[in-house]
């Protein structure tokens, strides 16, 4: 059966109607599906980020993998950082069917990684130089993540939210990991404290970051827009608020600190106040700009290169065998 | 294999010191090795030719590590030490595993830098899998009962990363020109540290005598016959007799390969061992 939608006679602007219409009943759109340009285009932008993001953020985990201190923490990081790359590709074949009608594939998301036009998030960008900075990451980074992914569970387009699933009921178990790390970390000898309070203080900026911009910040942001499209169902301060009101207790009930002697809850307005992270470095990081970017896009890029004959190898089989 | 009785329990092979030194010379060997090679696999994450593999390389290097782990808490109940020192507190010449797998991935370190050679990772894991296939087989008829069980156990998971490394080798050998020149010198490099894998060290009378493993020439041959078996069907010229690397790894002579990679290792935990980590 037809639905309205997909009927061809229909103009732009009635498809668009349907397509709003359908959205707004709560309906789901496949890869298949008719959509607007401009739908695609956000969600291009959403899922390659976001799987992109993953991908990188392998990386600063990757620093501590074959250093983490014991047997059975060596096989849960590896399991973890697994976890995420799994989840980068679950992302980018979301990604890929909606490039597919632009001609796009995986081979154009890198080269754009690479030439900085596909972004990766901030918190990728800076430094892991402790074991409490894996600690910190999978607690503190990946609880934020949940509270991001969670807000998409019901997202508009189907095959999006299938990925998050799976992906958000995995990362309970990473934060779970994380916890572990940090309160074996936070339990244990002077030393272990200094260098977990060290990380919580490193990663405080990036932590309020990783939301994004408020409303009324200086950068302008696609969130209404996603919000019309029910992509997304919350704003990046909504979710702020979120992670603020489930952690900051946490890190203080530890008897840690966070870098902002001025926050506090506002019990009228049912929020924390804190101090403004820098936007304007925001902005530098997420562009490729902050202190581990190069190194870690050199990384990637490298090992993307030198590995080009191994996928025209591959390439060259499916061609014999096919 | 000699004829001893079977071992059930730890404490059946604590009665015999013999035998509880031929035992734990055995376990470095197999925990040694398949803690290096799951070091040296962690250390290719992220770097992997695409994002599936790097899922599935990473996949296999814990099952792997999770091996290495059975064997360090086999020691750790014969009362030789706590698995975690064991594996990260030795000093390299206290090392058991053959040299094929202390070699570095290739050129730089695993996050500054690294030129890493996946055809070198195809054919070391492949070797390397297949030597360790025959000697879980051997296990299985060991006559320390609980290292047979174990044994069992890993062969179910092992069974899959041979079956990937076979396609690997297959799709590698039957490509392009440049996929065959770089296997076949990948596998120059890997064979000319084959020929330790099936070494036994200098236990190795006791090892055999108390029925924990099959004879060293036994388990080359099985292996050699394995691997030339699938080499050819690959279509790959047979390399022949494997040769041995200049230092002798089950004797505990070492690269600095080694070395630098137990001070990665176990950078994290030396900061003190003592505590809870």
């Amino acid at each position: 059966m037809q639905t309205q939608m997909e009927r061809s006679d229909l103009t732009e602007n009635e498809k668009m109607e349907a397509f709003l219409a359908k959205i707004d009943r709560g309906g789901k759109i496949e890869a298949d599906d008719w959509m607007p340009d401009d739908y695609r285009n956000q969600l291009i932008k959403l899922i390659s980020m976001h799987g992109i993001s993953e991908i990188m953020g392998a990386l600063p985990e990757k620093e501590w993998v074959p250093k983490a201190p014991t047997l059975r923490r060596k096989l849960a990081i590896m399991a973890k950082v697994q976890d995420e790359m799994g989840h980068g590709q679950l992302l980018l074949r979301v990604a890929e069917d909606l490039l597919a009608p632009l001609g796009k594939t995986r081979e154009d998301l890198m080269n754009d990684l690479f030439a900085k036009r596909l972004k990766f998030h901030n918190v990728f960008h800076m430094e892991a130089p402790t074991w409490a900075d894996a600690g910190v990451i999978g607690w503190l980074v990946d609880g934020a993540a949940i509270i991001t992914q969670s807000m998409s569970l019901d997202t508009s387009y189907a095959p999006y939210a299938r990925a998050l699933h799976r992906i958000c009921a995995e990362e309970k178990f990473h934060a779970q990991h994380g916890e572990s790390i940090v309160l074996e970390l936070a339990e244990g000898t002077e030393e272990q404290r200094q260098m977990l309070q060290e990380a919580i203080t490193r990663w405080w900026p990036s932590l309020l970051m990783f939301f994004g911009p408020p409303e009324n910040g200086t950068i302008t942001s696609n969130q209404s827009a996603n919000m019309r499209y029910k992509i997304r169902t919350q704003t990046n301060e909504e979710l702020r608020q979120v992670f603020l009101k489930k952690y900051l207790p946490r890190i203080f009930h530890l008897g840690f600190t966070v870098p902002d002697e001025t926050i506090h809850f506002d019990e009228e307005k049912d929020q924390w106040v804190y101090q403004q992270p820098d936007w304007e470095q925001f902005k530098q990081i997420v562009k490729g700009n902050g202190p581990r970017s190069a190194h870690r896009l050199n990384l990637r890029e490298t090992s993307y290169e030198e590995t080009k004959w191994v996928r025209d190898a591959i390439m060259s089989y499916g061609r014999h065998v096919g | 294999m000699g004829d001893f009785s079977q071992v059930e329990t730890t404490e059946a092979a604590k009665q015999n010191p013999e035998y509880a030194q031929a035992l734990t010379d055995l376990l470095f060997q197999l925990a040694d090795d398949d803690f290096i090679l799951a070091y040296r696999g962690s250390e290719w994450l992220g770097l992997a030719p695409h994002i599936e593999e790097d899922v599935a390389f990473s996949s296999m290097s814990q099952d792997m590590m999770g091996h290495a782990v059975m064997f360090y808490e086999m020691l750790e109940q014969l009362g030789v030490g706590k698995a975690d020192d064991l594996a990260q507190l030795r000093e390299a010449d206290a090392f058991r595993n053959g040299i094929l797998v202390e070699r570095k991935n290739g050129e730089g370190d695993y996050n500054t830098d690294p030129h890493y050679d996946w055809a070198y990772a195809i054919v070391r894991s492949y070797v390397y899998g297949l030597y360790k296939q025959v000697r879980l087989e051997s296990l299985l008829q060991s006559s320390y009962t609980p290292l047979a069980l174990v044994s069992r156990k890993m062969m179910t998971e092992h069974r899959y990363h041979l079956m990937h490394w076979q396609v690997w080798l297959t799709q590698l050998a039957n490509s392009t020109d440049e996929a065959r020149k770089r296997l076949e010198a990948a596998i120059e490099k890997v064979w000319k540290d084959a020929g330790e894998l099936y070494q036994l060290g200098a236990n190795a009378d006791a090892i055999v005598r108390c029925g924990l493993i099959a004879g060293e020439g036994e388990l080359k041959q099985k292996w050699l016959t394995l691997t030339q078996g699938i080499f050819e069907k690959a279509g790959l010229v047979w390399a022949g007799e494997p040769g041995v690397p200049e230092q002798r790894g089950r004797h505990g002579q070492h690269t600095p390969e080694l070395a630098q990679a137990l001070a990665t290792l176990s950078e994290v935990y030396r900061i003190d061992p003592a505590a809870g980590w």
